[in-house]
């Protein structure tokens, strides 16, 4: 009988949507769990910061200043690129970008189940983290929330096999979707015509289409394309930019554009969900 | 009929199979990872079967999907059937060796994962690369001696009964 009761939970998640809050309700009950399971990295990284000699602390801080003086000499260009780019696009009568703001989240746990690329994230709903919220990290796109919980969320990463993302060629615009395959380094695109100018070295950043993700973020690079004169389309393969194995501190993006409509995040899921 | 005693040492042991499962894994070893829950439940349903039994594996099971954040009811399910097997088998199970437990338990085990991976496939149309899935079986086996005595001991020494 209780076997019963497991298999109408099974089939709820198809059919009842109201299962989904009532999952999220009771997934406060996981947070110590998570909690105590993040109690040997938080030790690594409490002795990573106060136990360190004075000679490695110097090298550090020589290095960050080395690095900040880089960057701040890109942003004073950027700002300046930025007021052009803004005073272009109001003679082209086009809408201006909008700067997203940015909440800094730490990694507290991955998926158990190797086949799954989901994370887990310390912060939720509290601290006004939305369903299908995007992530990124200081190099391109991680993912997108799946799970709010009131203290922790979970993040399906961009090469989970059921996910995919609307993406542009930074080059020349060319739209297509980059789909994950449960490989942590991978991601193909489906559905590129056998004309399509697209090489080996092309950035591949969000278009913006589908409404969940922001546009401009880098996603990753194209590593091969491959043409089989029997097939429609190329078989295009790309690398993710974002260290979607080593990053523990995650951006969750607040995009200016609004709260997208549960119909823009179902057209962005794809089939596979 | 005694009274029964000692319940936190099972709740307590379970939280900590549930903790282990969601521990993080380096890379390599993400297929081998153990079902401890699943060697700590066949453990009290062999010891106590009064006790611990289908009720208890489906709530723990539950529990365990909620924390794991998988469909919920798909370890419900899964822990249930190893429970019924433990339930049917711990009259012949206690007579056996340590080895010959640890062959029921890479059975158990190994129907566990099967009924996972059915479900998972049911709601996620992910493909089953191969037959690793069975791996964790065959470490839970192996490990089961270990885990048996450890229990054993816990259960002896605070008289859980």
């Amino acid at each position: 009988m209780l076997g019963v009761a497991a298999l109408l939970l099974i089939a709820g998640h198809f059919r009842w949507e109201g299962l989904e809050r009532v999952e999220s309700a009771f997934s406060v009950v996981a947070t110590p769990f998570y909690w105590l399971a993040d109690v040997p990295s938080r030790i690594s990284q409490w002795s990573h910061h106060n136990l360190r000699d004075w000679r490695s602390l110097a090298a550090e801080n020589e290095r960050l200043r080395k690095d900040n003086l880089i960057l701040q000499a890109k942003v004073t260009k950027m700002a300046s690129l930025a007021a052009e780019n803004a005073r272009l696009r109001q003679l082209l009568n086009s809408a201006t970008h909008l700067d997203d703001s940015v909440l800094i989240a730490e990694l507290i746990g991955v998926s158990p189940d190797p086949l799954r690329h989901v994370v887990v994230i310390n912060k939720g709903s509290e601290d006004g983290v939305y369903d299908s919220q995007p992530v990124i990290d200081a190099h391109g796109l991680v993912g997108q929330v799946v799970e709010v919980s009131a203290h922790f969320s979970r993040v399906l990463v961009i090469t989970d096999s059921a996910h995919a993302v609307p993406v542009q060629v930074n080059r020349n615009g060319v739209r297509a979707i980059a789909e994950g395959g449960g490989r942590l380094d991978q991601l193909t695109l489906s559905h590129v015509a056998a004309t399509t100018d697209i090489v080996a070295g092309d950035l591949l950043t969000t278009s913006g289409l589908g409404g969940v993700f922001p546009p401009g973020y880098p996603v990753a690079v194209v590593t091969e394309v491959t043409e089989d004169p029997g097939d429609q389309f190329l078989q295009v393969t790309a690398r993710p930019l974002a260290h979607l194995d080593r990053s523990r501190h995650l951006l969750l993006v607040f995009s200016e554009n609004g709260v997208p409509g549960p119909e823009a995040a179902a057209a962005e899921e794809g089939p596979a969900e | 009929m005694t009274r029964p005693r000692g319940i936190w040492v099972i709740a307590l042991s379970i939280a900590v199979a549930i903790w282990l499962s969601i521990v993080p894994m380096p890379a390599w070893a993400a297929w081998a990872r153990p079902e401890w829950v699943a060697l700590v439940l066949i453990y009290w349903v062999i010891a106590l079967p009064h006790r611990v039994g289908i009720l208890s594996a489906w709530a723990t099971g539950l529990l365990l999907d909620v924390v794991e954040g998988v469909t919920l009811g798909q370890n419900a399910l899964s822990l249930s059937v190893v429970a019924y097997v433990g339930l049917v088998l711990y009259q012949r199970m206690r007579m056996y060796a340590g080895w010959q437990q640890a062959g029921i338990v890479f059975v158990l085990i190994g129907v566990h994962q099967l009924v996972n991976y059915w479900v998972q496939t049911l709601t996620h149309a992910q493909v089953v690369p191969s037959l690793l899935f069975l791996l964790p079986a065959l470490v839970s086996a192996l490990l089961w001696p270990t885990v048996m005595v450890l229990l054993r001991y816990c259960r002896r020494r605070f008289q859980v009964y």
